[in-house]
């Protein structure tokens, strides 16, 4: 008996059982403590695995009798995500959040070897964030939000012949972080010879394959015999469907072909009532207690022992938590101070290095300058030079200007005529000169022009000179 | 079955970072509540526990008054006469445990004795004992909790309420009495009660309890039911009820007698039979159903999510500054938050 054992384990520490003489009234205790549960409110999480268009947002609508969402997912998606949502539901005067969690995109991939990844990530954050809630120094576990996934339901394909290797493969990779309850989707389209054999089949897989499924606990003896029974009808395969017919003089839930009707609630038609009363009515409470005592302590031990806190230390002696602690917060230290002074180094290194370039670039620049100043020395020398001949040159011609003029007055002085027709000629309009030279021409011709001749030389001399000073 | 109207949920990324609450109406029947008898019958298979304190000088009748309480003979101390008691030189604590079961219901029950508080001459730090056991047994239970791998369930010996009995002097709270609840309330769910009511009229009574609340009010001393840890409207009015009432004015006895023909609990004097149970002659059933029937669970639930977080955070505070000291503050954030 159930008690007996807990009489048992009570007496071991050391106490007596006493006997009471009247009555009490602690015997209300398990209706204060479901009163407070009540008005805390329950938490449900499911996580629904199976290929894109299975059935599995058809099969919870079912399960739970209400439509949660109409979308309809592509199986274009590149990778496996997951879609969460949370729903309140009220049945009488019990308050269930439930939270359904399903995969979009499953098997939908032409390469599948990392399909069952996202799904560990999700489940591992999931038991992380309430870790970090469990450890932070001011917490409030009382009203936080559990979302750890509680069961998953892992939706395999009515193939009739067996599991198929995604199958397995993401099954071993859950079976030790969630309670997994394998159900045949659609299976409505197989017959029931062939849905016997494939059971025994899907069974036998899973025990040669290693994976542990969730199984129904037998230790209470109120619904021990009817999950002993419900154990053996594993895997469940159900059908869903929200549509309902009138069936004699009842609306039920049913799929009408033209061969007939599938009653969804008939049992002899598939198993969904019993995974109704085995999900909801009869195992919801230990499908929680066994995600918080098994599932999330095993992830709890290895992440802290992944992290190097222990129980006992290396002579088996045992350590506290906070020496580890303790040794783990110096050695952290320690880590740091030498990052920070190699930082430092490094730093330094780099500024002497800079400096180094800066100079040297300095010095460059020095370099050229001094080149160009020299450069500029060179050019203003020539120009110098270039002048001193220039100016030479005008002096030059200035002496032989001197010099023609005395020629000209000592040519003028001899001709008289030809002064005359000097003053005349000094006039420097050609209209006049071309006048004159009308009325004189066959006379003084010649001398005329050889005079003018070395006149317009002169003159161009000169005022070639004058623009060169310019 | 009620609903509540149906409202679109956001599609979400892979981590349920804001779920959309929706409140869905549901068509026909799930078995959801079914859970409650699920519950039910988890409690009832792992069994429950209490742990009670109760404090008072010696002789006000603390081990009558809990033999009354659990109708049976929890503590064992002679009562007779010609039994001398020895009061030990300072405080000591004595705990006994029993099993008791009541209609499939079977609860750990651990009373914890305190000879010798308010017995000596120089009663200062006559609390320190007490303060230091009930810190004790929050240690274990925090130690038990950092473990990697942890126990399925953590025995729980933390102390759930602390019944302190006050003498029936009828004029104030004294200073002891002041001094001990103020340090306790803030650690441990304080139940004052007054011992050995039947030396008091109901006159007396009355105005003897006005005096305490006062009194206790003036200190600012909260004791249990806690006004700021009321839930609900409903509780609320419940519990100012019971704040109306407290202490509670008690008289133990174990002994029967026949009162109208019928056996009860009391006291046989020579003007009369005080009636435990009688509500017109002492508030024992108050004291009982507070305790056991209405709010064994409360005093459970505050002492594990109230008291014990809050010496939790103190003692995770306090290495942590131990261990700041010569490092200044240093905490990754890839690191666990926690220490010890």
């Amino acid at each position: 008996m159930a008690s007996s054992e807990v009489a048992r384990q009570l007496q071991n520490d050391n106490c007596r059982p006493l006997s009471l003489s009247g009555h009490v009234g602690f015997d209300s205790l398990p209706d204060q403590l479901v009163n407070k549960s009540v008005n805390q409110g329950f938490c449900f999480n499911i996580l629904c695995i199976g290929e894109t268009g299975i059935g599995k947002s058809t099969l919870i609508d079912t399960l739970f009798n209400t439509s949660f969402d109409d979308r309809v997912s592509t199986h274009f998606q590149p990778n496996v995500r997951l879609r969460a949502q949370t729903y309140e539901l009220q049945e009488s005067n019990v308050r269930l959040k439930l939270t359904i969690v399903n995969t979009v995109g499953f098997g939908d991939q032409i390469n599948k070897e990392d399909s069952y990844q996202p799904i560990v990530d999700y489940i591992d954050a999931q038991f992380e964030a309430y870790l970090q809630e469990e450890l932070k120094i001011k917490r409030s576990l009382y009203n936080y939000h559990d979302t750890r996934i509680h069961v998953c339901l892992y939706f395999i394909s009515p193939t009739g012949h067996s599991l198929k290797t995604l199958d397995l493969l993401t099954m071993k990779n859950l079976d030790s972080k969630v309670n997994i309850i394998p159900v045949i989707a659609k299976a409505d389209t197989i017959s029931k010879t062939e849905l016997q054999k494939f059971k025994i089949k899907l069974m036998s897989e899973l025990v040669s394959n290693g994976v542990q499924i969730y199984q129904f606990p037998t230790d209470d003896e109120t619904i021990s015999k009817i999950n002993a029974t419900m154990n053996g009808h594993l895997p469940f395969a159900v059908v869903g469907s929200m549509e309902e017919m009138k069936i004699g003089n009842k609306m039920v839930k049913a799929r009408q072909y033209p061969w007939g009707i599938v009653q969804v609630e008939n049992e002899n038609h598939c198993d969904f009532v019993k995974l109704r009363e085995m999900l909801i009515c009869t195992n919801m409470e230990d499908l929680r207690e066994q995600t918080h005592a098994r599932h999330y302590e095993l992830y709890r031990r290895c992440k802290l022992e992944e992290m190097g806190f222990r129980d006992t230390g290396p002579e088996n002696k045992p350590v506290s938590l906070q020496e580890t602690y303790e040794a783990k917060r110096h050695e952290f230290f320690g880590e740091l101070q030498r990052k920070e002074e190699e930082m430092r180094q490094m730093f330094v290194q780099r500024v002497k290095e800079k400096e180094a370039i800066l100079k040297e670039a300095e010095r460059e620049l020095q370099a050229k300058f001094e080149h160009l100043k020299r450069l500029h020395q060179e050019e203003r020398m020539k120009l110098e030079e270039k002048r001193k001949l220039l100016e030479d040159d005008m002096i030059a011609f200035n002496k032989r200007k001197a010099a023609t003029e005395l020629l000209q007055a000592q040519a003028f002085a001899s001709t008289p005529s030809v002064s005359l027709k000097k003053d005349k000629d000094r006039k420097k309009d050609p209209g006049f000169r071309l006048e004159l030279l009308c009325f004189d021409v066959r006379d003084h011709e010649i001398v005329n022009v050889q005079e003018q001749s070395e006149r317009e030389k002169l003159e161009r001399d000169r005022i070639s000179h004058r623009e060169f000073q310019k | 079955m009620e609903g509540q109207p149906v409202q679109p949920a956001p599609e979400e990324t892979p981590r349920n970072t804001n779920p959309a609450n929706v409140g869905l109406e549901l068509f026909g029947y799930v078995g959801i509540e079914a859970v409650l008898d699920q519950m039910r019958i988890k409690t009832m298979k792992t069994g429950f526990e209490f742990n009670l304190m109760v404090v008072g000088q010696s002789g006000l009748g603390k081990s009558t008054m809990v033999n009354t309480l659990f109708k049976s003979k929890v503590s064992r101390k002679p009562t007779g006469p010609g039994y001398e008691e020895h009061i030990p030189k300072t405080v000591q604590l004595q705990s006994v445990t029993h099993i008791i079961e009541e209609k499939g219901v079977k609860m750990k029950l651990t009373v914890t004795d305190t000879p010798g508080f308010g017995d000596q001459i120089n009663n200062e730090n006559c609390w320190d004992p007490i303060i230091k056991y009930i810190n004790e047994q929050y240690e274990k239970y925090l130690r038990e909790e950092i473990l990697i791998s942890r126990k399925r369930k953590i025995p729980d010996t933390r102390v759930h309420s602390c019944v302190y009995f006050v003498p029936p002097t009828g004029h104030w709270l004294r200073p002891l009495d002041l001094e001990f609840m103020r340090r306790l309330s803030k650690i441990v769910n304080v139940v004052p009660v007054i011992a050995k009511a039947d030396t008091l009229t109901l006159e007396e009574r009355a105005e003897f309890k006005q005096r305490i609340q006062k009194d206790l009010k003036a200190h600012g001393i909260s004791v249990y039911p806690q006004e700021d840890f009321d839930d609900n409207p409903d509780d609320r009015i419940l519990n100012d009820k019971i704040r109306d009432k407290i202490p509670f004015a008690v008289v133990g006895a174990d002994k029967e007698h026949q009162v109208n023909g019928k056996r009860v609990l009391g006291r046989k004097t020579k003007w009369g039979i005080i009636e435990v149970e009688n509500p017109a002659h002492c508030e024992f059933p108050l004291l009982r159903d507070l305790l056991i029937r209405s709010h064994l669970q409360d005093l459970k639930d505050i002492t594990h999510n109230v008291h014990y977080e809050s010496y939790r955070v103190q003692r995770l505070n306090e290495s942590n500054r131990l261990a700041l000291s010569p490092v200044n503050g240093l905490l990754g954030k890839d690191e666990v938050e926690s220490d010890l």
